[in-house]
């Protein structure tokens, strides 16, 4: 019988990482994310977990401890946030390029400046194409269940994964969820055998070595190859979670799609909000739907455009901007995912929720009514995004 | 049970308007409610206005934006009242619950509250009286437990006291005086007559 407790985000995914007990864990502190290392410590310190951790003096320097740790063969996890993933930027190409699976628990803030505590996508959506897979959460259990996940995810692929939930809005919010015991979470991961370490003195690798015209190219094609490969891993292991949960997890969640006319996209805590805004409007007779995007990397794009292509109207949804004069990032993708429909939907563009700004029913309420208009022939505004509750 | 109860509390930074969010969904999940307690992280001084949130209720909740019209209202520091308009989005039907010396009728006609069902409980007194300092947030949790009839007394005062125990290990003394202020709270939060 699973355990039923009040969990803030970031004790949730701290109470997964001792059910883990990974090898290494190497951290600078950063606000929202703090207590995620924090409250892991502790077990550290009272002695129920025998991980070697490693207080960073810089979140360039954990990442590297990290990657140095990964390429010893321990089982590595990492917590951070905003300015400290800006710091690792380097580093999370290096771990990605030598296929180190890391864990990495990522608590979505906005980016400096101007200076900002609170949710926003652009740390994460700026490390998109860092070689790194990408897990959003919509909810403490969501992070719990998802940081378990994650460590089969990495250490199957070979690939660093981040695993994210939004600034405060989940990290600081105590709610319901379940925990699964230290045996079953033990069982699921299982031991970690590492193809190779650094420190296997009887069979040799060389770790970081040059690799100019010869070799380069093949050797990134193999990571290009990892990640164009992940998704039935990724699949496969949610399914696997799904029999010792009862919770079961997919790249992308459909709410009441199926024959939806007007649909919004969103990752992250926001989904969580629109659903009620979509039974409300169900309730109306509206035929609305949602997507939650739960994989962003790798990019399921053949499965969402499988899902969204009947709809008549869409609305990204993105809690950060590109600032390029083409909207946010999600938005481009799914555009992409679109194109090669014979039929495609019309697609609109919101940017919400930058800083922390709290994005609330009647803001998503406003999302679906414009897109009831633009389904029944209205015109488009001529932007690259609406902006959602901004004062302009 | 309404399908959704919220809860707004107010207080200033340091009077534990965070923690007894968090002790109110702690009790309501040993009832087997499901829950969300958060703050409202603003500006993070002690003594500046601060805000925390409940919901409740029977069915898994998702919603995940701030509590904008809450049933209840609890505010820790009468001095809030005349610096923010604590009934802000609280409906005509809503109960607000203040820690204050005065009674309902005095506050009701001093801050001309139309409407709503207006609680008091002098919940800095009784800190004082049992604690020895004002830390309110516990005694107006025992009241608001009282006027809202959502979740058992005698299983919040359970629940409430292992949590403090958790939180007092090295000054177990503060565990049995809390359970006291939330007992006399409990019995002297009062109403409109």
């Amino acid at each position: 019988m699973a355990k039923r407790v009040a969990m803030t985000g970031n004790e949730a995914m701290a109470e997964a990482m001792r059910q883990i007990n990974p090898d290494v864990v190497a951290a600078y502190p950063i606000t929202p994310a703090t207590e995620i290392v924090q409250i892991f410590s502790s077990f550290v310190a009272d002695g129920l977990i025998d991980t070697e951790f490693v207080n960073a003096e810089s979140e360039h320097s954990a990442m590297s401890a990290c990657i140095g740790s990964a390429a010893a063969g321990a089982r590595t996890m990492t917590s951070t946030s905003s300015q400290g993933l800006g710091l690792m930027w380097e580093m999370l190409y290096i771990a990605s390029g030598l296929r180190l699976p890391i864990v990495m628990a990522e608590v979505n803030r906005a980016l400096s400046a101007p200076i900002n505590i609170h949710c926003d996508h652009s740390d994460t959506m700026g490390a998109r194409d860092a070689g790194w897979i990408q897990i959003f959460s919509e909810n403490a259990q969501e992070a719990y269940d998802n940081m378990i996940q994650a460590v089969r995810i990495a250490e199957r692929v070979l690939l660093p994964i981040m695993v994210t939930t939004d600034g405060f809005i989940i990290s600081h919010g105590m709610e319901t969820m379940e925990l699964l015991s230290d045996d079953e979470v033990k069982g699921f991961i299982g031991e970690y055998k590492p193809q190779h370490s650094i420190l296997d003195v009887e069979h040799p690798i060389t770790v970081g070595a040059i690799d100019f015209t010869d070799y380069y190219f093949e050797h990134k094609r193999q990571q290009i190859e990892a990640m164009n490969t992940a998704i039935p891993h990724i699949v496969e292991i949610g399914k696997e979670f799904a029999q010792l949960s009862g919770r079961g997890y997919d790249l992308i969640e459909g709410y009441m799609l199926e024959d939806a006319k007007i649909a919004i996209v969103a990752l992250g805590s926001t989904v969580g909000t629109a659903r009620v805004v979509v039974d409300e409007l169900r309730n109306k007779g509206i035929k609305a739907g949602l997507l939650k995007i739960r994989v962003f990397r790798p990019f399921p794009a053949k499965e969402i455009a499988d899902v969204l292509q009947h709809v008549k109207t869409i609305a990204v949804m993105d809690r950060s901007d590109g600032v390029n004069g083409r909207g946010g990032p999600v938005f481009g993708e799914i555009l992409a995912a679109l194109y090669f429909l014979i039929e495609r939907p019309i697609v609109v563009n919101y940017i919400y929720g930058l800083g922390g700004r709290d994005t609330d029913m009647k803001q998503i309420q406003d999302v679906y009514k414009y897109l009831k208009i633009v389904a029944a022939g209205g015109l488009l505004n001529d932007r690259p995004a609406e902006y959602l509750g901004v004062r302009e | 049970m309404a399908e959704l109860t919220e809860i707004r509390w107010h207080g200033r930074g340091g009077q534990g308007a965070k923690t007894a969010a968090i002790l109110f969904a702690d009790a309501a999940l040993g009832e087997g409610k499901y829950v969300q307690a958060f703050p409202e992280y603003g500006p993070e001084r002690m003594g500046a206005p601060v805000q925390s949130y409940n919901r409740l209720s029977d069915k898994p909740i998702t919603i995940h934006c701030g509590v904008k019209c809450p049933q209840f209202v609890a505010v820790l520091d009468p001095t809030l009242m005349d610096a923010i308009d604590v009934t802000n989005g609280l409906p005509d039907d809503g109960i607000l619950l203040i820690n204050t010396q005065k009674t309902p009728q005095q506050v009701r006609g001093e801050m001309q509250i139309t409407g709503r069902k207006v609680f008091t409980v002098d919940a800095s007194g009784i800190s004082k009286r049992c604690l020895g300092k004002e830390i309110p947030n516990t005694p107006m949790l025992g009241a608001l437990v009282k006027i809202s009839g959502l979740i058992n007394f005698e299983r919040m005062v359970d629940d409430t006291r292992k949590k403090l125990e958790k939180k007092f290990k090295t000054k177990p003394e503060m565990v049995d005086s809390n359970v006291l202020a939330i007992k006399a709270a409990y019995d002297e939060v009062q109403g409109e007559k």
